[in-house]
């Protein structure tokens, strides 16, 4: 019913296509760096850690993701930074 | 001799390796090439019974491994083709019988008189792979519009690349009516997921079946449009420029009708 009405008002569903070629560029990334979703985790949970010593973030809209360019993979992270602690802490 | 030693393989069971190197020995033996065939798929040999030549195997590559017999003893000549002959391997040994240097001493022997010498890697990136990939001039990677073949397509370029093999890639069964209504991945979406480049397209064709069934490779069937595929790469192969062909869908007047069955 849903899927109905959203056709009818133009909201054009993902093709099957299009979700198999996101997931692959995703897992392929994955794959190539050696990391799975699991050490992905821990790092973003030991970058968060290492992090809040110094500043305080923003964890909801930090992102860190592997990122795939031609031959090489990168490590990208944005991290919104919401206050400075004071120095030494 | 100039000879090619390509090996072909995917990584993923099931995509058509066996099929495409009977396919392509035959096509390039049409074509008047001198070609052997290597059955590396030890304990799951499959090429004879594509080739029609099941019941002509008297030594295989693991008798000539092992000194039991030579390697001209073992080779089974096509009885169509006669410049095609099928270097068979066992149905009962394992894939640790023979050792990627073994290989690699063999198929330098054997080069001296062939044009081509295909070889069918098994599944896997263990060490039949390894064995199948030693001595071999380049590689093609054999894959289909689906996840898993994709994936682990991905995964045996990575291996090949770091043995610095160079790659083409074919896609198999691919199934144009199905790409064009958006349920599966098109060539463009391949393309950018493996960057490597296609020296195939190959559309799902019920006549693979029937053909093999008969022994005897699609390449021969001159009304199939994936034996059309198969001889376009074979031209390819022989460095001819051939564009890729135009696949049939349905048309707006094809869907109506369907419409109307219903």
């Amino acid at each position: 019913m849903l899927e109905a009405l959203m056709k009818i008002f133009g909201k054009q569903e993902k093709s099957s296509q299009q979700i198999a070629h996101d997931r692959l560029k995703v897992v392929l990334i994955h794959d190539r760096a050696s990391i799975s979703p699991e050490v992905m985790d821990k790092l973003r949970d030991d970058i968060i850690r290492v992090i809040s010593n110094y500043m305080e973030i923003d964890k909801k809209d930090m992102e860190i993701n592997l990122a795939n360019d031609d031959d090489s993979v990168a490590l990208v992270a944005n991290i919104p930074v919401s206050k400075m602690k004071p120095a030494g802490h | 001799m100039m000879s090619e030693v390509i090996v072909i393989t995917s990584g993923k069971g099931g995509v058509g390796k066996s099929t495409t190197t009977a396919n392509l020995g035959v096509g390039l033996a049409k074509r008047g090439k001198k070609v052997a065939l290597v059955d590396t798929d030890t304990g799951l040999r499959n090429l004879d019974i594509l080739l029609g030549l099941e019941r002509r195997i008297v030594y295989t590559l693991v008798d000539v491994v092992a000194g039991r017999a030579t390697w001209k003893q073992a080779l089974v000549r096509h009885k169509k083709y006669e410049s095609l002959f099928l270097l068979p391997t066992s149905q009962v040994a394992d894939k640790t019988a023979i050792e990627p240097d073994q290989m690699e001493a063999l198929i330098n022997d054997m080069k001296q008189e062939f044009d081509y010498i295909l070889v069918d890697c098994p599944a896997g990136i263990e060490q039949g792979f390894k064995t199948a990939v030693a001595g071999s001039d380049w590689a093609i990677v054999v894959t289909m519009p689906e996840v898993a073949a994709v994936r682990d397509a991905d995964k045996i370029i990575g291996r090949l690349q770091a043995d610095n093999k160079d790659i083409k890639l074919i896609v198999n069964r691919i199934r144009p009516q199905m790409v064009k209504d958006g349920i599966m991945l098109s060539m463009a979406d391949i393309d950018d997921i493996l960057s490597i480049p296609c020296m195939g397209q190959v559309p799902y064709d019920e006549k693979v079946v029937d053909s093999s069934n008969r022994g005897e490779p699609v390449v021969e069937w001159e009304e199939s449009q994936a034996g059309q595929a198969y001889r376009n790469i074979v031209s390819r192969i022989l460095g001819e420029d051939v564009p890729f062909m135009e696949f049939r869908t349905e048309g707006f007047f094809d869907r109506l009708k369907h419409v109307f069955k219903h």
